[in-house]
């Protein structure tokens, strides 16, 4: 299955992933009127200290925790891919506390989101690794699944 | 109008060749006839012949064919022969006055060998030394021109139709074992008569149609070792990059072939057999500026033998037909059947694959 | 104490509709432009440390920011130019040398602009390089006088050493300490990838790129950083630099700032230390002294490589080339007056030199009358942008082409001419880690890649259009090149005529 896979040396910690995830699920067209003058909700965080930077986002683990542990059914696998059903999720925020990566967060309206590989949105392909300027970001098929 | 010379003109051409293997001479009148049904290969605007085994008698000597512009430069020039060779014939060359050739200027011939005591002076060959000799008379540009300089061979052309060219200067009464032939289609009007084809220096001569692209790639390299381009003809160029590459640099006529129709790198690489694959490499990186490109197909004539080759695309056409011992070369077929309608066989050679034809051993010339 | 204040050269114009305060720009900028006023949520600038290098502007999302060159100007004045005025200023406060980096930017005229190129009418065809096999190889080195036959009348086929290059261009000297680690991993690798060189420069060849080493030619300079016996054998040739476009007849000079970790390492001196290539070499005080260093390389590499000699285009360049073809040289690379730089004196790098196009033309034409351009072959540098001005140098004369600023543009330089500051922030010109992983050699090395396939494509192209298929067959081909607007005398020079003779 294609992942997003971040490669953490090519990090150049521009933070460009999390504004184009969050145009790329925001339903606009325009970027500046997705995201002007709004609190941005991004499904991927560049996560940094004075060393190191890396983007992450929802492994879309084999055996997810996340998945087993939402308790109103929101959270679901579909062909290998970890979805949420924003009608069904009640804000419970057990999936962000399970997660072990903190690739779950919360949205606005205080539903759950997550990396859904946008593949239900506009974009088509994940954003994140099609704007990404030193393709620290990748989205590839590395074999390991189990 | 610039002369030629002055100025770069390209032409088309029709070309045509007859040897026989086994040195049987014949008249010029074939020849002249093949040319014939090409007609509209050329323009009126140049002819010429070439003839190999025509001076038996003096077959020791350069036969030098020389146009002067006037009686007083044929005077200085013979002066300034005889003070390095021996003369030992010099007369007019014989012509007919026919209506489509005018305006002829003094056509002379010498019979000469250079004196031993300025070779030994000079340290050069004879060869070298007569190249050498007419490449410095042609290119002082004081009316004297020698067009035609090897043994027992030459060349003959005029401003004109070839076949009208063929009919003044007589060469329905010599004889030779190879002739070539040449009509050419310029693109402007030079009016000169040495700017007319074949091409030669020493015993090589060369009838061409084409325009190469590589023209000025190939003069500027040739012209390092002591050649001098005056007509800036694709045929002069050719001529001396074959005189450089097998009398100075002593190539075989095929790797010579080798050398200015070179295999693309891609059919270099694909040879399976590693002797020749290393050969054509080899001749290709030593010899890059003399590759020639653009369209061109070439009549190589030379004492003993003929070379017809192709560019490597063959963006010219050159037909090949034999019957019992003559080969015949010519840009198209008609003019091969004029020669022998019977002819046996009949190919397009491939471009850049040379057609070699050597006299047979034992031939009496 | 006197008033030093210099209005901004640049102007950063941020379209408050668009900008949506990503911080892109401020986390980009190396020179600390842009900040962002948190409280009201905007962008601010300081426009006075910013030096147009565009970075901000092609990361920014939403398209909301440019650079422009700031219209506050001092009154006109023919003579007394604006920059000339601003440079006055900075000497006067600073007392230094002023420092610029890349080519002369000044209008000198660019002959290959004025250069037109033939094209195949009627009276033969042109070829259709997606039809016909359309050859662009070369190979690079002396080529002897004369055949050699052995005992049986077969030719020896046996060659002074040779550089096969895919294409008539390599990509030419920028040191590792200039240049980044990741600006010579891409350039190394895609000129393995290509089937053509890269060099070194003068920083030494870092450990991890010796198996690039048939793509490479390692550089001999007069500071000899990083010269050493394996360093001389990995190259594919080894060339010595005489001199340098942008700054002839001075060396070089690389900050100790710069000199850090595998830099040091790499250039064999410690760090810190000011890295400074003496203006000459100091065992080359004559052209005799070159041909001993040409023969103590080819001792040491066993004469299995060819040798460049690099030279700056200067006055009396003919006469110079001449007596590197006779020095055992194999390869005369020679650097016109554009040629970039990592820094130079501004005086000199816009003053000192000729241009390529008349250094080239009359080198080769000198070469030819002396019957040795069979000698070396000619490589050029010195501003070659794009594949035309490949098609003309090579019909001039040229065997090869030298490209450095073309091939940094590819890595993402947009010539802000800042290099000596060390704070590209493109990742190219620094050794900051954080700015260096900025140029991710698997993009990097892809980009070179593509430009010079589009040039190769082009260079085809062209050729194709005069009826030629061999590179070679254009090679000193000048009846293919014409002028426009040239005076008689350059037209001599370049040995070429004008449009419509």
């Amino acid at each position: 299955m294609k992942r997003v896979y971040a490669e953490e040396k090519w990090c150049i910690g521009c933070h460009l992933c999390e504004y184009n995830c969050a145009f790329a699920n925001s339903g606009e067209s325009d970027m500046a009127k997705a995201l002007k003058n709004k609190p941005v909700f991004p499904r991927i965080t560049v996560e940094e200290d004075n060393k190191i930077t890396y983007a992450l986002s929802c492994r879309h683990c084999d055996d997810p925790i996340c998945v087993k542990s939402c308790i109103s059914g929101a959270l679901s696998v579909q062909n290998g891919v970890i979805r949420i059903d924003k009608d069904k999720c009640i804000g419970c925020l057990t999936c962000i506390l399970v997660c072990p990566y903190g690739a779950v967060s919360q949205g606005k309206n205080g539903v759950v989101q997550k990396c859904e590989l946008c593949l239900e949105n506009s974009c088509g392909e994940p954003a994140c690794v099609k704007g990404c300027p030193n393709r620290a970001l990748v989205y590839e098929e590395r074999g390991d699944d189990k | 109008m610039n002369l030629e010379g002055k100025v770069r003109i390209p032409s088309g051409c029709a070309i045509a060749a007859v040897i026989s293997k086994k040195g049987k001479r014949m008249t010029g009148e074939s020849i002249i006839d093949a040319m014939k049904p090409m007609h509209d290969r050329s323009n009126g605007l140049g002819g010429g012949f070439a003839a190999y085994g025509i001076y038996p008698e003096y077959k020791e000597f350069y036969a030098f064919h020389f146009f002067f512009n006037s009686r007083e430069v044929r005077k200085s020039t013979e002066q300034f022969l005889k003070e390095r060779f021996e003369i030992v014939k010099s007369e007019i060359v014989p012509t007919r006055k026919i209506p489509a050739i005018t305006d002829e200027p003094i056509i002379w011939r010498y019979f000469v060998s250079p004196l031993q005591s300025v070779l030994k002076n000079l340290q050069l060959d004879e060869d070298e030394f007569v190249a050498r000799t007419v490449m410095k008379i042609n290119t002082e540009e004081n009316g004297a021109y020698i067009f035609s300089s090897g043994k027992n061979m030459g060349a003959f052309k005029a401003v004109g139709f070839p076949e009208d060219v063929g009919i003044f200067y007589k060469l329905d009464e010599y004889e030779g074992y190879t002739w070539t032939a040449h009509g050419r289609y310029p693109t402007n009007t030079p009016g000169w008569w040495g700017g007319a084809h074949p091409f030669t220096l020493l015993d090589y001569s060369i009838v061409h149609n084409g325009e190469i692209s590589s023209y000025d790639a190939n003069r500027r390299f040739i012209e390092m070792f002591g050649y001098k381009c005056t007509l800036q003809t694709d045929t002069e160029v050719i001529t001396y990059i074959m005189d450089y590459l097998l009398r100075k640099q002593g190539l075989t006529l095929g790797e010579t072939a080798s050398v200015i129709a070179a295999p693309f790198w891609s059919t270099i690489e694909n040879k399976t057999d590693i002797i020749d694959k290393e050969k054509h490499k080899y001749l290709r990186t030593l010899f890059p500026s003399l590759l020639v490109t653009g369209p061109f197909s070439i009549v190589f004539g030379f004492n003993g033998g003929l070379m017809a080759l192709n560019d490597r695309l063959k963006l010219r056409s050159m037909v090949v037909g034999e019957k019992d011992d003559r080969v015949y070369v010519a840009s198209e077929e008609a003019a091969i059947r004029v020669m022998e309608p019977n002819v046996d066989n009949i190919w397009a050679p491939t471009g850049g694959e040379p057609v070699i034809v050597t006299l047979e051993e034992g031939c009496e010339l | 104490m006197s008033v030093e204040y210099i209005y901004p050269e640049f102007e950063v114009i941020r379209n408050e509709n668009r900008c949506i305060c990503c911080r892109v720009c401020e986390r980009q900028c190396a020179n600390e432009v842009h900040r962002c006023d948190a409280d009201n949520n905007l962008m601010l600038s300081d426009e006075s440390k910013c030096v147009n290098c565009q970075r901000c502007v092609s990361l920014c999302p939403t398209h909301a920011l440019k650079i422009i060159k700031s219209d506050c100007a001092l009154r006109e004045n023919a003579n007394w130019q604006n920059d000339t005025i601003k440079e006055i200023y900075k000497q006067a406060s600073s007392g230094g040398v002023l420092l610029s980096s890349m080519g002369n930017p000044k209008s000198f005229p660019v002959y290959w602009d004025k250069i037109l190129i033939n094209a195949s009418q009627v009276t033969n065809p042109p070829i259709d390089p997606l039809r016909e096999p359309m050859e662009t190889k070369v190979f690079l080195g002396k080529k002897p006088d004369k055949i050699e036959r052995d005992d049986n009348g077969n030719l020896k086929c046996e060659l002074p050493p040779q550089l096969e290059l895919s294409m008539p261009v390599m990509f030419s000297a920028m040191s590792y300490g200039s240049i980044s680690y990741n600006a010579h991993a891409s350039l190394a690798r895609a000129s393995k990838e290509l089937g053509i060189l890269y060099n070194t420069g003068e920083g030494g060849l870092h450990e991890d790129f010796y198996c690039y080493g048939e793509n490479t030619i390692v550089q001999v300079a007069s500071g000899r950083f990083g010269v050493h016996k394996d360093y001389l054998e990995a190259g594919a040739a080894v060339e010595i630099k005489m001199g340098q476009g942008a700054k002839p007849g001075i060396g070089g000079h690389l900050p100790g700032a710069k000199i850090v970790g595998d830099v040091s390492r790499t250039r064999m001196i410690p760090e810190g230390s000011d890295a400074i290539s003496p203006a000459p070499h100091h065992d080359i005080y004559s052209i005799e002294d070159l041909r001993q260093l040409v023969f103590s390389l080819k001792e040491a590499t066993e004469y299995k490589k060819p040798v460049i000699v690099k030279v700056a285009a200067v006055h009396n360049i003919a006469a110079i080339a001449s007596g590197i073809a006779r020095s055992g040289a194999d390869i005369i690379a020679i650097d016109g007056f554009r040629g970039g730089t990592g820094a130079a004196p501004t005086r000199i790098r816009d003053n000192v030199g000729i241009p390529i196009e008349l250094a080239l033309a009359s080198v080769d034409q000198r070469l030819r009358d002396e019957g040795i351009r069979n000698n070396v072959s000619l490589v050029v540098g010195g501003s070659i942008r794009s594949a035309s001005d490949v098609i003309k140098a090579v019909a001039l004369g040229a065997d090869a082409c030298y490209i450095a600023t073309a091939a940094l543009l590819a890595l993402g330089c947009h010539l802000c001419r800042t290099c000596q500051s060390g704070k590209c922030n493109w990742g190219i010109a620094t050794q900051n880690p954080d700015l260096v992983k900025r140029l991710n050699p698997d993009i990097g090395s892809q980009r070179l890649i593509n430009l010079m396939t589009a040039w190769n494509h082009e260079i085809k192209e062209l050729m194709g259009g005069m009826g030629i298929n061999s590179i070679e067959a254009l090679r000193g081909n000048r009846l293919m090149l014409r002028g426009v607007g040239l005076t008689g005398k350059e037209l001599e020079i370049l040995g070429i005529s004008h449009a419509g003779e």
